[in-house]
Order: C-alpha cells, then structure tokens, then sequence
C-alpha cells in the first residue's frame, strides 16, 4: 500500500512537505487530481500518480496548467472534491482560467496549489503569486510548516466549499523540500460522483450575466475577510511592544530569532497563514497594540503595503518597516541568520553573528555547473545541429526542460529563452527581423504544453524557421512524468491515448519534416542540413529515449566503451561534446566504465577511431 | 533541548537525499526533533546537492553561513566549498575520494591539492575526519554505499544526538532490501574508521 494511504491517525511519519501535502488532500477526500508538473511542486503529483493506481483517486497529467485548471474547474463545478497543482510560473498559464473561474465559482472544493521559487532554486523567475490571490480576488492560505502544510489542506477544501470559490494554497520552495516529523490524521472517504445544473445564468458569464457574477465575487470576498478574522492560521503569539508580521517559512525564522536574541518578552508576533483577503480588523489592533511594527515575508511587499494602508486609516503614525535597503529584499530567499540581524537591527538590540572563517587564503575551487547526464540524447542532438549549421549565422532559441542546459559551451545551443514553449513563437519573431537562420529546441512535453500553438502560427503566417523537436519519451527535468506522446501501454498502464507528435506535425501543415535517430551523427548531420536549407517551418524531430529514463526502466542497452592508445589526446570528444563521463587521468583521456552508456557518440566523431567498446579489449 | 545544526554537501548522484531521509527516520525512532531542507531540481543534473539537518528546538529548515556545527561532505571540493557555513567550533567529516568536475576535465579549471585542502579544513574548525569513502563502500560490497559509510563516521563522532541502534533501524528500514546487508556492512566501516581517525 502506499504510504499515504495508511490509516493509522496519530501515527507520527516522515514527510517531505509535498509528501504532507497530497495526504492533507487524501485526509480531505480529494476525488480528483490534475497537474502539469514543475520543481518545486512536482513530488505532490508523483504520489497522486501512485496513490490513484491503487485507490478511487482519478489524477491525470494535463498538457499544460490551463488545461489541469479547467479539467478541476468542471470536476469541482460537478460537486467533486479536486486539486489542481503547478509550480508558479504555472499560474501564468492557468491565470486566463483562473482570473474568470474566480467569477464562476465551484461547488466542491477546489484548491489549487500554486509552488513559488524564491532564489530560483529550479526556476526563471521568482515571481510572487500571492498577487494572483488579490488579482482574482480569491482566497489564499500559506503554510509555515509540513506539519501543518498537511493540516491546511483540509482547512482549505472547506472555506473552499463554505465560500464557493477556488482556494489557493500557496508554497514556497523551502515548504515543498523540507522534511519533518508529521501527525497524520483520518482520512475522509471521497464522493467521486457528481452532476452540474443546467444554470446559465451563473456558469455562463456572457456580459450580463458576468456584471452580476463580479458583485458576487466581491461579496464572497467580504464573507472570506470575516472568516480570515477568525481564522485559527492567522494568530497572535507574545504580548511585548515591539510587533512583528510574518508568513510561511519567514515565521519559522522569526521565532528562531525571537528566542535567540531573548526577546520574548518585548516582542509580539502576528502569523499570517490566511493571507489574503487579510483580517483588517486584527491587524489594525494589533497595531494599535504596538509601538514599531516589522514585516517579515520573502518576496514583495505584499503583507506590508496592507498593513501600511490599514495605519492610515487608523492615523496610525508608529514606524512600520519591511523591504528597505537596510533590512529586507524583494530578492531571494531569507534565511535564520539574515532575519535575526534585521530584527536586531530593527528594534536595536544586540546581536552576536556566527562568525564565518576567513577564506580569502581559499584557493579557487573548480565549479560544478549542472550538465546534461552521460549518454543523454541532447548532447548528440545538439552535436549534430551544430555540425550542421557550421558557417551558418544562426540564432537559437530554446525552451524549458534538461536541454536548457544545452546553452553552456562548448554545444552553446540556446540563446534566448523565456517560458515554456516560447522558442516556437520567438522564432517566428527572430526569423522575420533578423535576416538569420533560426533555429529553435523544444522538448516532447513542452512542445505538447505550448509550443503547438506557435508551430501553428508559424505555418499560417509563413515564417521560415528549423524547429529541432527533442523527444525523449518523457518529462525528464521534473522527475520522468509521461506526456500524451508517451506510449503508456509499454509501462503497463492501458488506459491511455497517445499522440505522434510526427503526426501533429504534418497535420498543422509543415511540410517539411524529419525524423532523425540522434546517435546517428552522419546521417543526423545530413538530414538537419537539409532541413536547415529549405525555406519555410522545416521541424526535425530527434527521436531517442532520456538515458536516465532508459536506465529507470532498466531499458539501457549500450555497453561502456574506453579510450584505446590509438589516442592522440586532439580532445575533440571533451571540447566538442562535454560528456561527463570523460576525465583526464595522467594527462590521457579516459571514460568511466560507470558512467559511460554507450551511446557511441563519441566514438564516432574521434578522428583516430580510437573509442571503442569495451567488449572489444 | 539543544539544536544542532548539520549540513551535507555532495555531487548531485552521491545518495545524500538518502543518507538525510535515513537520519531523519532515525530521528523519528529516536523521538528527537528534526526538521531538514535539500534543493531538488536543476542542481541534481550532475550539479552540487546540499541537504540542511535542525535537531532539537528551532523551527528553520535552513542553516546559515557559520551556523553549521557540523559539516559532512562526500567529495573533498565540496566540503571545502562549504567551509562558509562552518565556524571554529564546526567539526567536519569529509571523504576524501574526488569526482573530477567537468571543468577540471576540460582544462578550465585545477582540482585544488588533497593536502592543501585539509590543512586550510583544519586551521578553520574545530576537527577534520577525512578518509577515502569510496574505497570503504567498495570493500562493503556496493560502490553506491558511500553515504552509509560517511552516516557511521558522522554517528561515530557524537555530535549529532542520534545512536547507533535508531540508525542502524532506520538503514534497515527505508534502505533497498538487496543493499541493506551491504549498508550496514558499510555503515560499520565508516564508523570503524572514524573511530581509528578520532
Ligand atoms: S535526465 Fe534525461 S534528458 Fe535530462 S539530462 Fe539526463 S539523459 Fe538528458
């Protein structure tokens, strides 16, 4: 059985807050869950993947975020009980949804999980979600624990069902990785059943009927207000002079930092966890109650400018302080040490730091920049478009996945990127600008997320550009999640469709397509500088499974190969393809028979031959 | 109860994510406290893992620069990276087996010297432990063991509030059952050599 299924409440277990997180939402009888994944987010899905193959729970992997938000939407529209979970970034493409579900509302619970990335741990920006809460005008819970990210859950589903709209449960990346001791709970039996009635009137938001759906929403928004006054998660700790406001992970610091400054006694403390609408009326006592007030929360300023609005309007003239110069950035993520010296600083009260030794007489330590794995199928891939295009002008833009990686040198294949699937409608804005020759990657997943959108564009507006398509098989930078073009009936599950992405393809109207085997260098080589000269969307698509999924499945086939002494050391296999496996041991090239999956690449473009399979010695 | 404070740096691959669930689970055997952090994602292509381990009474996950007292590394640049979360009081346990970065590979950059490396360890905390844990994981029986023979030096040296008993527990329970002989076997290993170094 899985672990999350087990029934004991009051069992203590140790859980990775995501883990916390999907049996919060098996406590609350979730029916249904949808996702499409992405770091930090992306184990709460994995479990739903596994628990929904052995329980009632139906769970899918949607093509993008939007389309998971409306599948959730209906589902929860019918009745049901569902969840739909992204990384931040995610919202952006769920927001065209969201922005109007917010109208709509839901009948069951709905809550959508939304994961922010302060420091861009795995991410290309650290956009704060909690403005999506405020833009909508929907409800916003955040956890400060794994504890209680599983407690919050249930929580949620019901103001969720209480107040009829979608709740957003909001993480940051320091919620989602941590482990901890958690109290699991009894788990509620899901209702998978349900039904919409036919009211127009309400679920269709032509103009007439929008104008009255958007009053609504503001009234909701008044009843969330009054419950958020009450709420248990927004709570008062201490009774000092000196007040601090805090959320998520920022509180755990505070209370830390509290204690080891001994300051217990001066200070107060306000845990936000239902933060938005915010409870006006509490925070303007608490306010009152106190002589300097400091917000502490990573991101913007999103607690600090209610709070300044909410003294005004008590003529309130005490200091409040938050992102400043002197004491916290909108940048980043915080940490014990930087919350305790703001607070010191703040309230002025002594502070020893721990004291870091001087590593100026450090000598440099070579960096370790993330590659791609041993044997992956984007290194060749990349290989052979350089190859291709050599002598060429080019301009490459690529997408989000492993292959971004593909941008470090010596490949050097990426030269702009912004979201996903933004290489197909970059592309057309480069080529038709430029003069260059594009060239655009795109991986199997993203291009079903939304990169089919800006290959269709291409085709009708006629822009000329290659579209390098990396399919792998699988999801590979999130953890192997499959993709609609993932034939699911090898692993053994038949209830799927799939997709050809070839298919997809011709059927837009490109009508010069390319399948290559990238572990094929010659022939890839010649059938990328083909495509490279016709004029108009030419696609190459690079069929070959990821390494690491090939090795999960136990599906790797090559055997390691070595460096015989026909090496001359030219060191074209580590200056043109990087592959990690190479190292250099008394000045001579070597391979690590661990490493290495044979995928030949490398012994192919060695101008002595003199890589060869180890079978061979 | 007291807080202490342990950080394990590793090369993305090294098993570290395994070597902190173990800990943590022993930590749940033990009805000590714990709360721990990793960064997942990105860094795990071959890229620099950190794990942040809290025992005892503090709510953060993460451990600040010169807060770590103890500093466990699976490769010697790493654990000299590090050093900025260390203080003079920090001990450090490190295996001294290198995996070579690709920069080293392609000329752009020099592996730092074992010797030097160690003695700058050593004139900036409190205590090095270093010894080959590659060569221990293999003469466990499983090249991938290194985390278990680093986690029996780490148990060795008493600075983290967890016995042998709840780790060996742990290792039995969430470790692969194929691997768990060898792990154990291999936990020994590090705690023999830890012991012989102390
Ligand atoms: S996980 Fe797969 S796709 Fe990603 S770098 Fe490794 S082999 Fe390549």
């Amino acid at each position: 059985m899985h672990k999350l299924l087990t029934e004991h409440p009051g069992l203590k277990m140790l859980l990775l807050g995501n883990e916390a997180i999907a049996r919060g939402a098996i406590e609350a009888g979730v029916a249904v869950a949808t996702t499409y994944p992405g770091t930090p987010s992306s184990e709460i899905s994995t479990n739903f993947f596994q628990i929904s193959r052995e329980s009632d729970l139906y769970f899918e992997y949607s093509t993008n975020e939007k389309v998971a938000l409306e599948v959730a939407a209906a589902t929860a529209n019918s009745g049901v009980r569902s969840m739909c979970v992204m990384k931040h970034v995610g919202m952006n493409v769920a927001a065209d949804v969201f922005m109007t579900l917010a109208y709509i509302g839901v009948k069951g619970g709905l809550v959508i999980v939304t994961a922010d990335d302060p420091y861009m741990f795995s991410s290309q920006n650290e956009q704060d979600n909690r403005y999506y809460s405020k833009f909508a005008g929907i409800p916003m819970v955040e956890p400060s624990s794994v504890q209680e990210a599983k407690d919050m859950v249930a929580y949620a589903f019901n103001l969720s069902e209480k107040l009829q709209q979608p709740v957003i449960f909001r993480t940051t990346t320091r919620i989602n990785h941590s482990n901890a001791a958690v109290v699991i709970g009894k788990i509620k039996e899901p209702e998978t059943r349900g039904d919409i009635s036919k009211d127009p009137f309400n679920h269709v938001p032509v103009p007439a009927v929008a104008r009255k759906l958007h009053a609504k929403l503001l009234s909701k928004l008044g009843e969330a207000e009054k419950i958020s006054e009450d709420s248990e998660h927004n709570f008062i700790i201490g009774n000092g002079a000196w007040g601090i406001i805090c959320n998520g992970v920022s509180y755990n610091y505070v209370s830390d930092a509290v204690k080891d400054l001994n300051i217990e006694n001066r200070v107060k403390i306000l845990r936000i966890g239902f933060s938005y609408p915010m409870p006006r009326a509490m925070i303007k006592r608490f306010l009152q109650e106190c002589e300097k007030v400091l917000v502490v929360e990573e991101g913007e300023p999103f607690m600090e400018e209610t709070v300044k609005v909410l003294a005004q309007e008590e003529k309130l003239t005490l200091s409040i302080m938050g992102k400043s110069k002197k004491f916290f950035s909108r940048l980043y993520e915080f940490d014990p040490a930087l919350v305790r010296q703001s607070i010191a600083d703040y309230f002025d009260v002594a502070c020893s730091p721990a004291k870091v030794p001087d590593l100026s007489d450090i000598p440099e330590i070579p960096q370790r920049p993330p590659n791609l794995c041993a044997g992956c199928p984007h290194r060749a891939t990349f290989y052979a478009v350089k190859k291709a295009s050599e002598g060429m002008d080019t301009i490459c833009p690529t997408d989000i996945g492993c292959y971004t990686l593909g941008f470090l040198p010596p490949l050097a294949m990426g030269d702009f990127l912004i979201c996903m699937g933004a290489s197909a409608g970059t592309s057309c804005g480069f080529s038709k600008v430029t003069g260059k020759k594009v060239i655009s990657f795109i991986g199997d997943s993203t291009f079903f997320h939304s990169g089919i959108s800006g290959l269709i564009n291409a085709v009708f507006n006629n822009h000329d550009f290659t579209m390098v398509i990396l399919d792998n098989g699988t999801t590979a930078m999130t953890g192997l999640q499959p993709n609609p073009g993932v034939y699911m009936k090898k692993l053994n599950l038949d209830v799927y469709g799939k997709v050809s992405i070839q298919k997809v393809v011709r059927a837009v109207g490109v009508s010069h397509v390319t399948v290559i085997r990238p572990y094929r260098v010659k022939k890839s080589v010649d059938a990328i500088k083909e495509a490279l000269h016709y004029k108009g969307v030419s696609v190459v698509i690079s069929e070959e499974a990821c390494t690491l999924y090939a090795r999960s499945l136990k599906k790797a086939r090559g055997k390691p190969f070595f460096v015989s002494d026909k090496c001359k050391g030219h060191k074209d296999c580590i200056n043109e393809i990087a592959c990690p496996a190479f190292f250099i041991k008394n000045k001579r090239v070597e391979i690590d028979p661990d490493l290495c999956t044979g995928c030949t690449v490398c012994a192919q473009i060695c101008p002595e031959h003199a890589i060869l399979p180890i079978r061979n010695i | 109860m007291d807080t202490t404070r342990l950080i394990i740096v590793a090369v993305g691959g090294q098993g570290n994510l395994l070597a902190s669930r173990v800990i943590g689970e022993a930590a749940l055997i033990a009805d000590v406290p714990v709360r721990m952090s990793e960064i997942h994602g990105m860094a795990q292509r071959g890229g620099v893992v950190e794990s942040a381990i809290v025992f005892g009474d503090a709510s953060s996950t993460v451990i600040s620069d010169g807060e770590a007292d103890v500093l466990l590394g699976f490769e010697p640049s790493e654990t000299l990276r590090a050093l900025n979360k260390c203080n003079a009081n920090t001990v450090v346990i490190t295996s001294l087996a290198l995996l070579s970065p690709f920069t080293v590979t392609t000329g752009s950059s020099v592996y730092p010297s074992l010797s030097v490396l160690q003695a700058l360890i050593r004139q900036k905390t409190a205590k090095l432990i270093a010894f080959d844990a590659a060569a221990l994981a293999t003469e466990a029986g499983n090249v991938l063991s290194v985390n278990m023979v680093l986690l029996g030096a780490l148990i060795q040296t008493g600075t983290v509030p967890l016995q042998v008993e709840n780790v060996k527990e742990a290792i039995m329970n969430k470790t692969s059952k194929t691997f768990v002989e060898s792990n154990l076997k291999a936990f020994e290993l590090g705690f023999s050599v830890a012991k012989e170094l102390g």
